[in-house]
């Protein structure tokens, strides 16, 4: 019990000290946080008119980051995945980072969502009775909505990562082995959690007959081959960031399965959305008219027309140069290629995924929608509260898996100031190309 | 006169306090305690928040935390009716009163709209705004929509032209209206303004909610605030829903509409003869929708919309009873519904005589 609180009490004090850079990153992100909380005060006294949606395009940018950021969530399982199920040793050494990823990714998830509900006070009426809260007694519309299955499986990947992350470097902590049959059953338990969130999400969305290019049995898949092309790239470029400025031991093995797992799941998203357009448009009809609103634009309305360019280009040219074993190992380059998988995603499978299903209306009626400023400045303070979330947790991580946040049995002891790890290759040039990187035997 | 008012509440609010749930066994009076002992709380915490004075607050809070409205007992069915009553006659500066009729036995309600005869003069559009106090401004909320069908489609002069103009060795693979812009909603659109109605090569198509037999919009809520009644009416409990628009995606009509901003009902305008599933004032962040007209329908009347017609273009009637129009009509008449292949069953149907 003690070692518990010790725990908590030498995270919560690691997270909070840092460099310089640290702090002014940490002050950076507050400064769209500042803006969130204005732009929360905005939307909630005088409701979701201050949003740019309308009751033809009710669904948003709050929306698309949701779908988006599940994907990440999700995408955890491609580190963790190899390293416990394949016995990867340089994956597993990473698997913890990708729990944390999940972890912000999710709160993010919800934040998002509360930010898209009209009436975010009355979210307690989601609570079923038989959770022992008193007053509260909400009704599950359980099992007939989708919506009901993702508030499950989104706070119990929640619950399942956290735990998962916690226990093991709670253990690396104290200094004792993992337990394995405590420890490897919730770990195969997270694996097939993570398909379901993302599984439900598509569920969620495209079981509404109203909504023809959602209404497709692709959409599931297609959903997870992006997540896995999109998350898979942004742990890359967190561990490009923590190896360089948190001094996390990152084996060369470890980022070129990422890859590979990037490169092969971006082909299959793209060879999805191929037999989507083919399907779709080689005969259209009616349900077709979202899908060719969403590539060439309709009656002059061509809004959305740059969102399919761009992210078309982004995610062909990265798939292309991932394909040459020479690019893809090419550390300086790689993490260039990420972002641009990293944000074609975000567009195809963001704004340009959710406002093409929801125009034309159901009726038939075209209307653009634009992001009200509010949205924009909400949906930047989800990002920088969930990218602080994981900066503080990615921390903590890398001080215990480096043994510098250690148990130690009696008296607090001294904790270090966060020491500097930077190699010194790094004063010379990018520090994957001479020096830092173990082998596998590290 | 405010305080006697506020008064009024306060012994009101005893009153519900006392009787709102009989001590049947023993939990429940433990949970009543936890409960009141937790509203309390929370009601003194809100006072504070709002600065005002405790009756008010107690009174504001208590409809927060009010239940799905099928789940509570009748006495707490009366309470919350009660308190919207007083909530919304001082609001609006007139006597409000708040129906709560149940959907009787032996009814189930059905609509049947002759597309023939419809002029397009959407008198029923202003009839249910006035009827169901809809918002007037920013933004305004119509449940019916009457589209303007061009005959265009079927017009000649674009029957024979195609792409590719010129044709060829191999012919004109694709013709006539293939190509030709569409108009705001398909064919048609929604947003006329004619000096005059009928106009000459239109015809008019009314749209409002269809009532389902399976609607997509209950599936899909996740807190079960929309649901179908026994007479067959989907009505949504304003007090519970949570704003997420998820039936909006659903509805294949796109019949429901959102409150994005606090409603705008002018206090002389406000029709004060309500019932709580259909036409009380609704807040901002919640989803509404056409409900029949429950407040009238329930009492024997027809929905304003019916009423208004001016050609008689809309019949209204109880779908179990043989002698009733609707009835008459779907037996003899050549009747169709909307988007049928989606297996939604409208109870609102389309003829033609």
């Amino acid at each position: 019990m003690r070692s518990i609180i010790y725990f908590a009490i030498d995270l919560f004090v690691y997270s909070w000290k840092g460099s310089v850079k640290y702090y002014a990153w940490l002050a950076f992100l507050s400064f769209f946080i500042m803006g969130w909380a204005w732009g929360n005060y905005e939307q909630i006294t005088k409701g979701m008119i201050v949003t740019g949606l309308s009751d033809q395009v009710s669904w948003g940018l709050y929306i698309s980051n949701f779908v988006f950021l599940v994907g990440v969530a999700a995408a955890a399982v491609t580190v963790v995945f190899p390293g416990y199920v394949y016995k990867h040793k340089p994956s597993r050494d990473l698997a913890v980072i990708g729990e944390m990823m999940a972890i912000a990714a999710v709160i993010m998830c919800l934040l998002f969502v509360v930010n898209h509900m009209g009436r975010p006070d009355r979210a307690w009426h989601m609570i079923p009775s038989w959770v022992p809260v008193p007053v509260f007694n909400g009704v599950f519309n359980w099992p007939n909505s989708m919506l009901t299955f993702d508030v499950v499986v989104l706070n119990g990947y929640l619950a399942l990562n956290a735990v998962c992350a916690f226990y093991y470097l709670y253990m690396k902590y104290v200094g004792k082995e993992i337990n394995k049959f405590f420890y490897i059953p919730l770990i195969y338990l997270a694996c097939v959690w993570a398909l379901s969130i993302h599984t439900v999400t598509a569920f969620l969305l495209n079981t509404m007959p109203a909504r023809a290019m959602w209404h497709h049995s692709i959409l599931p898949i297609k959903f997870i081959s992006t997540a896995f092309a999109a998350g898979p790239s942004l742990i890359i470029i967190a561990l490009f960031v923590l190896k360089k400025y948190a001094g996390l031991k990152v084996t060369k093995e470890a980022i070129n399965l990422l890859s590979l797992i990037v490169t092969w799941c971006l082909g299959i998203a793209l060879f999805l959305i191929l037999s989507e357009v083919v399907t779709e448009l080689y005969h259209a009809t009616e349900h077709s008219y979202s899908l060719s609103y969403l590539m060439f634009g309709k009656h002059g309305l061509n809004a959305l027309v740059p969102l399919f360019l761009s992210a078309m280009f982004l995610m062909i040219v990265s798939f292309c140069l991932l394909l040459i074993p020479s690019i893809r190992k090419n550390y300086k380059v790689l993490p260039v290629i990420c972002v641009m998988v990293f944000v074609g995603i975000w567009i195809d499978k963001g704004m340009g995924f959710v406002l093409p299903g929801l125009t034309p209306s159901p009726i038939g009626e075209f209307a653009e929608y634009t992001p009200s400023i509010v949205e924009i400045v909400n949906s930047l303070g989800n990002w920088a509260i969930g990218i602080m979330i994981f900066t503080m947790l990615a921390k903590v991580s890398v001080g215990i898996m480096n043994g510098e946040i250690r148990y130690s049995s009696g008296e607090l002891k001294e904790i270090p100031s966060v020491p500097e790890t930077k190699p010194k290759a790094d004063k010379r040039g990018l520090p994957w190309e001479k020096s830092g990187w173990g082998s596998k035997s590290e | 006169m405010k305080t006697d008012e506020k008064k009024e509440n306060k012994e009101n609010l005893e009153k519900e306090e006392n009787s709102c749930c009989a001590p049947d066994n023993g939990r429940r009076d433990f949970l009543k305690t936890a409960g009141v002992t937790t509203a309390a709380a929370l009601t003194g915490a809100g006072a504070l928040l709002s600065g005002s004075d405790e009756a008010e607050a107690k009174f504001h809070w208590a409809e927060w935390f009010q239940k799905n409205y099928r789940l509570m007992t009748d006495e707490e069915k009366e309470a919350a009716v009660t308190r919207l009553e007083k909530r919304y006659s001082e609001e609006y500066d007139k006597n409000v009163t708040v129906d709560r009729t149940e959907a009787k036995d032996g009814v189930l309600f059905g609509y049947a709209l002759n597309i023939q005869k419809c002029i397009g003069c959407r008198r029923c559009v202003k009839a249910c705004v006035t009827e169901n106090n809809q918002s007037r401004e920013n933004t305004q909320i119509e449940w019916i929509r009457v589209i303007r069908m061009e005959k265009g489609e079927f017009s000649q002069e674009f029957m024979d032209q195609g792409s590719p103009q010129i044709s060829g060795k191999h012919g004109i693979q694709s013709g006539g209206h293939r190509h030709k812009q569409a108009g705001v909603v398909l064919e048609g659109q929604h947003y006329y303004e004619p000096e005059k109605v009928p106009e000459k090569d239109a015809f008019y198509f009314p749209m409002q909610c269809m009532q389902c037999e399976n609607p997509p919009c209950v599936k899909v809520c996740p807190v079960r605030t929309t649901y179908r009644d026994p007479d067959g009416i989907v009505v949504i409990d304003y007090n519970w829903c949570i704003g997420c628009r998820m039936c909006i995606g659903a509805c294949p009509y796109w019949a429901r509409r959102f409150n994005w901003g606090e409603p705008n009902l002018p206090k002389e305008e406000m029709n004060p003869k309500t019932h709580y599933m259909g036409n009380r004032p609704r807040m901002k962040g919640v989803v509404e929708k056409c409900t029949f007209c429950v407040q009238r329908t329930r009492k024997g009347r027809y929905t304003a919309c019916v009423e208004v017609c001016p050609v008689g273009a809309r019949k209204f009637g109880n779908l179990l009873d043989p002698n009733s129009e609707v009835r008459k009509i779907l037996d003899k008449k050549r009747v169709f519904r909307l988007k049928a292949e989606l297996e939604t069953y409208p109870k609102f149907f389309y003829f033609m005589d």
